[in-house]
């Protein structure tokens, strides 16, 4: 019985590895195809490797660069949102004062706010200031838009530590500066590990303001270049595979690396912990 | 190092920790909160308040301010357009695909997943993969895998028989919503099964097995004591997949551009043609304003009627 029930688990498991790994499968194979030996076999094992596409990939700039600028723009992002919202976290756990709570809620609201309603007057906002075509155009609002999330995560976090740190830092003649920094900051390495592998997945992987604000090429992220492959070799489905596949590795390779952290930080609200 | 927002308990929201009375540090207060302040203000607060203007007017998004005031005109323009109307339908087709078919199956896996098995980690890391990748570079690899010649899914329609059933996916209004709702599934289920499995590990185990004590059988066990303690869970799980079924975008716009004949188009694509294609940014804008009031009013009536609790927190992983 206990045979049999563990047999269905692992059928069951295997089922679903199957329609999650087939799509991945199909491109990393189909990348070592050409367009003739896809038509007659998506599946199966290439005949014979081809090593072109993703040779050629590598080694041409269409690459290289959206990957450098993703990679820019992802570290500026999470440094300037991650900054910024342990200052505002930091007075919102440990400081009370009048109108603490409304000015809270109106960073909270932020959270319901889909970036779609944003995207018409932020690009009219961005073009009046001269920041279309400029890295700083993405950076600053995708931290902007960052900032809800990142501080409540870190508000929970810095409450959590114990008054008696703060009265004796203080006593110590640490000031509020002070204590912020040598003490609750190295102390919250885990909560801003945290949230900075989220800022980090968001900036990776956003498109719809970096689609606006670069019509130059120079500045273009991945998504975007992969999209420009796409439309420059439309039939030539074997090399956009090879580029779908490559552009897929930094972020599971992140992924595997970071996993603890985004995984706790996805769940962290949603666990009661 | 575990992830210490997972059990710092949190203290109730209203009380800052003990301190002995002084002058409230105003200086220090308005030093720390400024830059976030003037950034949020700035670039989230200003574009949504400018949306709200700018939906008043007859506006191409040039020439300085609007001047063309045509009042609720544009939200009337859209409440009546079949395109519009279109988009809520198809929202509501594929919320209730992510209800009936994705969400079930996370919690299905996630189930699973609990069990002593072997690999289990392994599995866990594998189908939570998807999520990881962008929106566009899952559009991209299915816009691929669906096409009708070099791609995999006819291909393995004929493997097991069922050739006839050979479709062109994405190209058909009558089959494109259900070919988005897969790739959706594909791509968000393991962030579900995420969520289930951390709520699961948060209900004692000795309840399960006192029920299987008392004789329970596993479905029984499942059926009367694992998901009414799950609820919350799923609450927010369903929450989530909602909100972001309405702000859907990236996946669409690249996979099949709402095309074709608009029989995947969503409101946030609605919004982006308008808007930047066609130069109607007053128009775009009530559209915008319109999704933002459809996501705030199902999350207030949610809240209201389904949680009843705090969510403060709970909201992390918004895009899913």
């Amino acid at each position: 019985m206990r045979v049999a029930r563990q047999v269905g688990l692992y059928a069951a498991l295997l089922a679903i590895t199957a329609f999650v790994v087939v799509p991945i499968g199909f491109a990393v194979l189909g990348g070592f195809k050409d367009n003739g030996q896809l038509s007659v076999n998506p599946f199966g094992l290439p005949e014979p490797w081809n090593f072109a596409n993703y040779a050629e990939i590598i080694a041409s700039s269409a690459f290289w660069r959206p990957l450098l600028n993703s990679t820019i723009i992802a570290v500026a992002t999470t440094l300037l949102l991650v900054g910024v919202a342990a200052l505002a976290a930091f007075v919102f756990a440990r400081f009370a004062f009048r109108g603490r709570e409304l000015i809270f809620m109106l960073f909270a609201v932020g959270l319901m706010f889909p970036f779609a309603v944003a995207i018409l007057p932020l690009f009219v906002l961005l073009r009046e200031l001269g920041l279309l075509n400029n890295p700083l155009g993405v950076i600053l609002p995708q931290a902007a838009f960052g900032l809800p999330v990142t501080i409540i995560v870190l508000r929970t976090f810095f409450r959590a530590i114990p008054g008696e740190l703060e009265e004796a830092a203080t006593l110590d003649g640490c000031g509020p500066l002070g204590f912020f920094w040598r003490i609750l900051l190295p102390m919250a390495r885990p909560a801003l590990a945290t949230v900075s592998v989220l800022a980090i997945v968001a900036s990776w992987n956003s498109f719809m303001l970096p689609l606006v604000v670069f019509n130059d090429p120079s500045w273009w992220t991945i998504p975007l270049g992969v999209r420009q492959f796409q439309g420059q070799y439309g039939q030539d489905t074997a090399r956009i595979l090879a580029y779908v596949v490559l552009a897929m590795v930094p972020a599971l390779a992140f992924y595997a690396v970071a996993e603890r952290q985004l995984i706790g930080g996805l769940t962290s609200g949603a666990a009661k912990g | 190092m575990g992830v210490a927002t997972l059990h710092s308990p949190a203290p109730p929201a209203t009380d800052a920790p003990p301190r002995r009375r002084r002058r409230v540090p105003w200086l220090t207060i308005a030093l720390f909160l400024l830059p976030a302040l003037v950034l949020f203000s700035l670039l989230v607060l200003a574009p949504i308040g400018l949306a709200s203007y700018t939906s008043l007017f007859k506006w191409n998004g040039y020439g300085g301010a609007p001047t063309d005031f045509v009042g609720l005109g544009n939200f009337v323009q859209a409440l009546t357009s079949p395109i519009f109307l279109g988009d809520l339908g198809r929202h509501a087709t594929l919320i209730a695909l992510s209800l009936l078919v994705q969400l079930p199956l996370a919690l299905a896996i996630a189930m699973v997943l609990n069990q002593k098995i072997r690999g289990r980690a392994f599995f866990r890391l594998l189908f939570f993969a998807p999520y990881v990748l962008s929106e566009v570079i899952t559009a991209v690899l299915f816009s691929l895998f669906f096409s009708p010649n070099l791609g995999l899914a006819n291909h393995l329609l004929g493997l097991v028989g069922l050739g006839e059933l050979g479709q062109t996916w994405l190209a058909d209004p009558k089959t494109v919503l259900y070919s988005l709702a897969f790739v959706m599934t594909w791509k968000y289920f393991g962030f579900h099964m995420i969520l289930y499995l951390a709520g699961r590990q948060n209900i004692p185990n000795e309840l399960m097995e006192a029920a299987a004590i008392d004789g329970g059988s596993p479905w029984q066990i499942f059926r009367y004591v694992t998901l009414p303690l799950l609820a919350p869970t799923i609450r927010i799980s369903v929450f989530l997949s909602v909100l972001g079924t309405i702000e859907l975008f990236d996946l669409v716009w690249v996979l099949t551009g709402g095309g074709p004949l608009h029989a995947s188009e969503t409101m946030a694509i609605t919004m982006f043609e308008s808007g930047f294609r066609r130069s109607q940014v007053g128009y775009a804008s009530a559209i915008s304003i319109l999704m933002f009031v459809i996501a705030l009013t199902f999350a207030l009536l949610y809240q209201k009627f389904v949680m009843r609790r705090d969510l403060e927190g709970a909201m992390t992983g918004m895009r899913s």
